[in-house]
């Protein structure tokens, strides 16, 4: 598999790069920071040998004049392109977001508009050479607003119905639009709060998130008990949101 | 919302405060006092001062950087862990040139404690095979060190407990292995002198050894234990198969401390001892089995319940004579310490770390469950271990006094003066150093 991942060097970005890399595929990386693209990719050529990685690429979600250029250089690497991947995306406590609304609107820049414009761009290259798998990571909090993570949550939601469209409009021209939806994971991003029941590791939302790329589904739970939480979760009634604290 | 956690040895001693985990070890360390790994050393050294209760968690940052087959020579992030290390280069034939009794522990953990291992006799120390360190020294600057390049900084970083800066990346030389199976010999031995011997001998042949003792038992069967030797299987020997990976049992809760009483121990450890039929046993064994029988219990810590334990691990130099291990193990059983895992170990030369552990001797470890009077027995056992020319294991400790880590360590001073020149306001602390140097609080 030819796959190209935008946040490949952290998080759940970072354990899926490492999967595909040792199960044989090859990754092409992109990401904000030259250095650090460079030891992400030496990690995966130490992981799954030379032919790991095809290379990488400047790609910054908050100048989409890097978009185009970026995902030029991994079709010319990669020649056909399987999946794009973006796990990239800003996260702030609903504390933090409120306290600092500078931050508040960058992050809903980033986690919608910038994302949406970076999906258009991948969308017209993967349909240009007759379809591929867009997959990209919103999540839970996307599903239904909860009181602490109403912000971020406005944002995720806002990814997903894009997605939730796109899978609509072109899934008769060959695109397959894979919208992850991660619970809590324990990840550079959540570091710092507290763990809830069924918390995840980045391992195992890798082999998910892997095992979807090679049989495309519109929208992935991951870890996959959260499908169940999220179902309890849309059925409680307003009045019983209003309340509880999660 | 963000809150603050406890944070703690595998021991249980802590703090309550922050853990800054970040894939960025370059930008999450400044101005932050003390770096922690997976949080393996049993006391206070990776718990932050109390004023300033703030830790970098350096586990994210486990980047791989580069690899070379020919020489083994591998430079990695300070947080990758030995369990991933050896997930992926078992299979590959190489393994690192000492591991410490737990996978759960990374790389800088490695280098900060200079782990040793069951190969102390003919590798020494980890810090043996480390060949280049990068380190955020106390005034901020990220610098570079080699046995060539800063080699003061270099050694006094290898065993220096994280004091002297914050460990970024390591390099290090990976071993060559035959297999991956170990071939291993276990003996049930009746008393303290025939296992002596008998570790003595086996580390004329086998690369590794180490001996487990049934610390309870006084008397003449005292230092009964069980020895174990082994080597890396040779191709020939090994079955084709690498060995599956071993199903891991979690202590769900903390258990009430009364668990961990006399009584229960010692029937444990009669029964491990009688349990070993016949008197030798020899085999195939996964390396995972031979290095890190605990692993398979996640949080076994929990065992000995919310008032935790501590380990006390002293070397008694070889000059001492045997009669020293006798007079140790004598006080033990005298003050009726009851240990679930006493280990003893032979340890060979002493390494170039200004700070590191083993010297040539023997070196012996036990858990001990945090009573009142456990401040008492830890001093004496101290004390007696001045009087042979001893010293103990930092990595295990939490509640040696200074005077007498002082009176133990004559290479203290030289280390202090490096660690002086390269943070001279002590930027760089931890509760252990608190505790035992003097640090601001």
């Amino acid at each position: 598999m030819n796959v190209v991942i935008l946040g490949a060097t952290k998080g759940m970005g970072r354990a899926l790069a490492r999967l595909c890399a040792e199960r044989g595929d090859r990754v092409f990386l992109l990401g904000r920071d030259a250095t650090d693209l460079t030891r992400s990719a030496a990690d995966l050529v130490v992981r799954g040998g030379q032919g790991a990685v095809a290379g990488t690429a400047r790609c910054d979600l908050e100048q989409s004049d890097t978009f185009d250029p970026a995902l030029a250089d991994a079709q010319h690497a990669l020649g056909q392109i399987d999946a794009v991947v973006v796990t990239a995306g800003l996260f702030g406590t609903q504390e933090e977001l409120e306290a600092d609304p500078a931050r508040t609107e960058r992050l809903l820049h980033v986690n919608f508009v910038a994302t949406v414009m970076f999906c258009e761009a991948a969308r017209k290259l993967l349909l240009s050479q007759g379809g591929g798998t867009l997959c990209v990571f919103g999540s839970v909090a996307g599903d239904r607003a909860r009181k602490p993570v109403v912000l971020y949550g406005a944002s995720k939601a806002g990814l997903a119905a894009y997605l939730n469209g796109l899978d609509h409009r072109y899934y008769s021209s060959g695109l397959r639009v894979i919208c992850v939806r991660p619970g809590f994971v324990k990840t550079g991003m959540t570091a710092g709060l507290r763990p809830p029941p069924f918390a995840g590791e980045p391992d195992q939302v890798a082999k998910e998130v892997r095992a979807a790329l090679l049989c495309p589904r519109p929208v992935v739970y991951t870890p996959l008990v959260w499908e169940l939480v999220m179902t309890a979760i849309s059925v409680l009634p307003r009045a019983l949101m209003r309340r509880i604290k999660f | 919302m963000r809150a603050s956690t406890r944070i703690a040895g595998w021991g249980g001693v802590g703090t309550l405060g922050e853990e800054r985990l970040s894939e960025d070890l370059v930008s999450a360390t400044e101005g932050v006092p003390l770096s922690r790994g997976l949080g393996r050393s049993y006391g206070d050294s990776a718990v932050p001062p109390a004023s300033q209760p703030l830790v970098v968690g350096t586990v994210l940052a486990d980047r791989l950087l580069a690899f070379d087959e020919a020489s083994g020579l591998l430079r990695a992030e300070a947080g990758l862990s030995l369990y991933e290390l050896n997930r992926i280069f078992l299979p590959r034939r190489f393994f690192v040139p000492v591991t410490p009794g737990t996978q759960f522990v990374t790389l800088g953990g490695m280098v900060a404690s200079d782990v040793h291992g069951k190969n102390h006799h003919v590798a020494g120390c980890f810090g043996e095979h480390v060949t280049a360190l990068r380190v955020r020294v106390g005034d901020g600057r990220i610098v570079e060190c080699s046995p060539e390049l800063h080699p003061d900084l270099f050694y006094a970083t290898i065993g220096g407990m994280g004091l002297t800066g914050h460990i970024l990346e390591v390099t290090f030389r990976m071993a060559r292995i035959p297999s991956c199976w170990i071939y291993q010999e276990t003996e049930r031995v009746p008393d303290l002198d025939r296992l002596l011997g008998a570790l003595g001998e086996a580390a004329e042949k086998y690369p590794m050894t180490m001996a487990w003792i049934d610390c309870l038992k006084s008397g003449p069967a005292m230092g009964r234990g069980i020895l174990y030797r082994g080597r890396w299987a040779t191709e020939a020997e090994a079955p084709k198969r690498a060995p599956s990976p071993k199903l891991r049992l979690r202590v769900p809760f903390q258990l009430p401390s009364w668990v961990m009483s006399e009584q229960s121990v010692r029937l444990f450890n009669a029964a491990v001892y009688h349990q070993h039929v016949p008197q030798v046993r020899r085999g195939l064994v996964s390396p995972e089995v031979f290095f890190y029988p605990l692993d398979s219990i996640r949080n076994w810590n929990r065992i000995y319940g919310k008032a935790g334990f501590t380990q006390h691990q002293a070397v008694l130099p070889a000059s001492a004579g045997r009669g020293s291990v006798r007079r140790f193990l004598e006080l033990l059983t005298s003050q009726g310490g009851a240990s679930f895992l006493c280990v003893l170990k032979d340890c060979g030369a002493q390494g170039k770390g200004m700070l590191s552990f083993p010297m040539p001797g023997t070196s012996i470890a036990l858990d001990l469950a945090l009573r009142d009077h456990t401040q008492v027995h830890i001093d004496r056992l101290n004390e007696l271990v001045i009087r042979e020319g001893g010293r103990i294991y930092l990595t295990k400790d939490a509640l040696t006094r200074p005077e007498h880590f002082a009176q133990m360590e004559p290479r203290l001073s030289a280390w202090q003066k490096v660690r002086d020149k390269w943070d001279p306001d002590h930027h760089l602390r931890s509760a252990q150093s608190v505790r035992l140097f003097g640090d601001k609080p």
